[in-house]
């Protein structure tokens, strides 16, 4: 006997899988870091490896992602807009589609970061990594939006964590404009070619952060709306 | 008159055991309304809901269920209508028990979350105006219950915006939300004791035999609610606050205060219920017994024979024992993210509209008030997500339940009219 009840009122909740998302998106850059070490060694077994599983947690992200989607259909009353909601994933979704590139890329031509800017390049990395890093944080705090109706102090601590990826991403454009230089102060002894794709993943590294920080714009368009 | 005169004892216990059958549908069917924002929530376990809300529901029904089966019985049909034929107010209401309670039994088959009160008020509606004559409704006591069933959801909706408002204020956005819980949810709890205690004294007591003046009964419902205060702060203080779980989540803590007053909310929304939804089984059934007990003649003002209200609260609770924990058991899981801190504001604004509305003997629908009350947390933004796709379907399959609860009562009305005459 089914019950009478009111309670199918209440629907899935996008919160849990929007976190879920980002922690898969988030650890999906985060292997970024000891891919660059393996092809850098140069390690290629190893960086098939990590290739492989970078490749596992994007393809768990878009798997979550159509899930998401899929619990919103029209006619749910949420504290958040519904497009907003949608527009949020998607650009969480575009972290793990960029890490794989770039992981694809590298292995897929055999790529060598040069010496003389591999560890200038490494911190670049991990500072991108670290604005992925900071936007997973403020998505975090979306439980505690909840429980606080979207206001007051809840909304101003997300608001500082904004700002610190903010300034983060600042910290990332700084290193790129540095390492680009470098590059081309170094770049006649490489292959022409891939010197260019070099530009190409310095570029592609740089959109973690830029993808972070819009992840961010977009948190506060959906605090603002309040 | 010779028909009451011969069959008088058959009728009574044929109403007295529909009565108790549609007391007994109520009870297995709304407990999960009642109940299910504390189940869902976690803050109850669905063996201790199904305790409390037996406790609470009768104690709702044989205290303060009354004032509303007063209405049922002899406000929304015009009785001097029946004066020369008693027998078919009989009838009526027997049959519209009957209607009611197919209807109650056909709605929880396919799932329809129909409302108890609106089913029984179109069938009484039904038989008279059908049966007996249009002009033998009071229609402007049934408009004023038509429009209570718009009013109230929207009444429950905008107190349950403010109670949430107000918690977020005084607690949520707060330097140190767990203190100000402390702080502040034993007056909550002092609010949920002070209104149930004031309807029930006010309007409930003289149905039992008692009187109270309106300043005594002020005094002794401040009282019960600093009691109910106390209790609930002493609780409170036991709770092992965890440092640990506020790292996952700031609130996890402040939600723990927030599920001991849920608690307090459940009892009240039992209460509420039960004094509001007892009526719809036993009012007329009421109606009945007093008829036939004077002997055809229909008193305007009668007492509540003794065993009335006590029947219909059994009946409540069996129906609540023996079907509510497979009726909880499906939303206990159901219910994502709704947190005790939401569960509360919906209840204990739903609870105080219906006990409100039961002391004003208006027949309003307890699933309605919940409805009104979740929509307003959300307004408020604080829940997640809500269907409103679900909500439309729960809205027509209460429009739909007047015109088929007045079509059944009216079929079953002639049949009896035929079987005993």
């Amino acid at each position: 006997m089914p019950v009478n009840s009111i309670f199918g009122v209440f629907a899935k909740s996008p919160i849990k899988p929007i976190q879920m998302h980002i922690d898969k998106a988030a650890a999906c850059s985060e292997l970024l870091v000891s891919f660059f070490h393996a092809s850098a060694k140069p390690d290629w077994v190893e960086a098939e490896k990590i290739r492989k599983e970078i490749s596992t947690l994007e393809k768990q992200a878009d798997e979550l992602k159509r899930e998401l989607r899929l619990t919103l259909p029209r006619g749910l009353f949420m504290p958040i807009d519904r497009s907003d909601l949608i527009e949020l994933v998607n650009r969480q979704d575009k972290i793990a589609n960029t890490t794989k590139d770039i992981a694809g890329r590298i292995y897929g031509r055999q790529l060598q970061i040069p010496n003389e800017i591999f560890t200038d390049f490494m911190t670049y990395v991990e500072r991108c990594v670290d604005a992925v890093k900071q936007a997973r944080k403020a998505i975090n705090e979306l439980d505690e939006l909840l429980e606080t109706g979207f206001k007051g102090r809840e909304v101003d601590i997300v608001t500082e964590m904004i700002g610190e990826l903010e300034s983060i991403e600042d910290d990332t454009d700084t290193l790129q404009i540095r390492l680009r230089r470098h590059l081309l102060s170094v770049e006649e002894h490489y292959n022409p070619v891939d010197v260019m794709f070099l530009y190409q993943i310095l570029e592609w590294v740089g959109q973690l952060a830029d993808h972070s920080e819009l992840i961010g714009t977009q948190l506060e368009l959906i605090l603002a709306r309040s | 008159m010779d028909i009451l005169a011969v069959h008088g004892e058959t009728l009574v216990i044929f109403a007295a055991v529909v009565g108790f059958l549609m007391a007994w549908g109520i009870g297995a069917n709304d407990v999960a309304n009642a109940m299910g924002t504390s189940v869902g929530s976690k803050a109850l376990t669905i063996k201790q809901a199904i305790i409390i809300a037996m406790i609470f529901e009768f104690a709702g029904a044989y205290l303060a269920g009354g004032e509303v089966t007063s209405t049922i019985r002899k406000g929304i049909i015009d009785a001097t209508y029946y004066v020369d034929q008693p027998e078919l107010l009989v009838f009526g209401m027997t049959a519209a028990l009957l209607a009611a309670g197919t209807w109650l039994i056909i709605a929880s088959y396919y799932g329809w979350p129909v409302s108890t009160t609106h089913s029984i008020v179109g069938a009484i509606v039904g038989f008279s105006a059908v049966g007996v004559g249009m002009d033998s409704v009071t229609w402007s006591k049934v408009v004023g219950i038509i429009g209570s069933w718009v009013i109230t959801p929207l009444i429950s909706g905008i107190i349950a915006y403010f109670i949430f408002m107000s918690s977020q204020k005084l607690i949520f956005n707060t330097k140190d939300p767990i203190d100000n819980a402390k702080r502040y949810v034993p007056i909550y709890m002092f609010l949920a004791g002070f209104v149930m205690s004031l309807v029930t004294i006010i309007k409930g007591l003289k149905h039992v035999g008692l009187h109270f003046e309106t300043s005594n009964a002020f005094i002794l419902a401040i009282v019960t609610g600093v009691i109910v205060a106390i209790i609930g702060k002493v609780f409170i203080n036991r709770i092992k606050i965890d440092p640990k779980a506020d790292k996952k989540m700031h609130f996890a803590n402040v939600e723990k205060i927030f599920a001991v007053l849920m608690i307090v909310t459940a009892c009240a929304m039992a209460f509420a219920h039960g004094s509001n939804d007892v009526a719809n089984a036993i009012g007329p059934l009421a109606a009945v017994v007093s008829i036939v007990g004077h002997n055809g003649e229909i008193v305007p003002k009668s007492e509540l024979a003794w065993w009335i209200l006590p029947l219909g609260g059994v009946g409540i609770i069996l129906g609540l024992a023996i079907f509510g924990k497979r009726v909880m058991a499906t939303i206990g899981t159901g219910i994502t993210h709704l947190t005790p801190s939401r569960g509360f504001a919906a209840e204990l604004a739903a609870a105080s509209t219906v006990v409100i509305a039961s002391g004003t003997g208006l027949p309003i629908s307890t699933t309605q008030t919940l409805v009104g009350a979740v929509l307003g947390v959300g307004m408020a933004r604080g829940i997640a997500a809500l269907n409103l796709g679900v909500v439309r379907n729960i809205v027509i399959s209460w429009v739909v339940t007047l015109p088929v609860g007045a079509g059944l009562s009216i079929v079953f009305f002639y049949g009896l009219k035929n079987m005993f005459s």
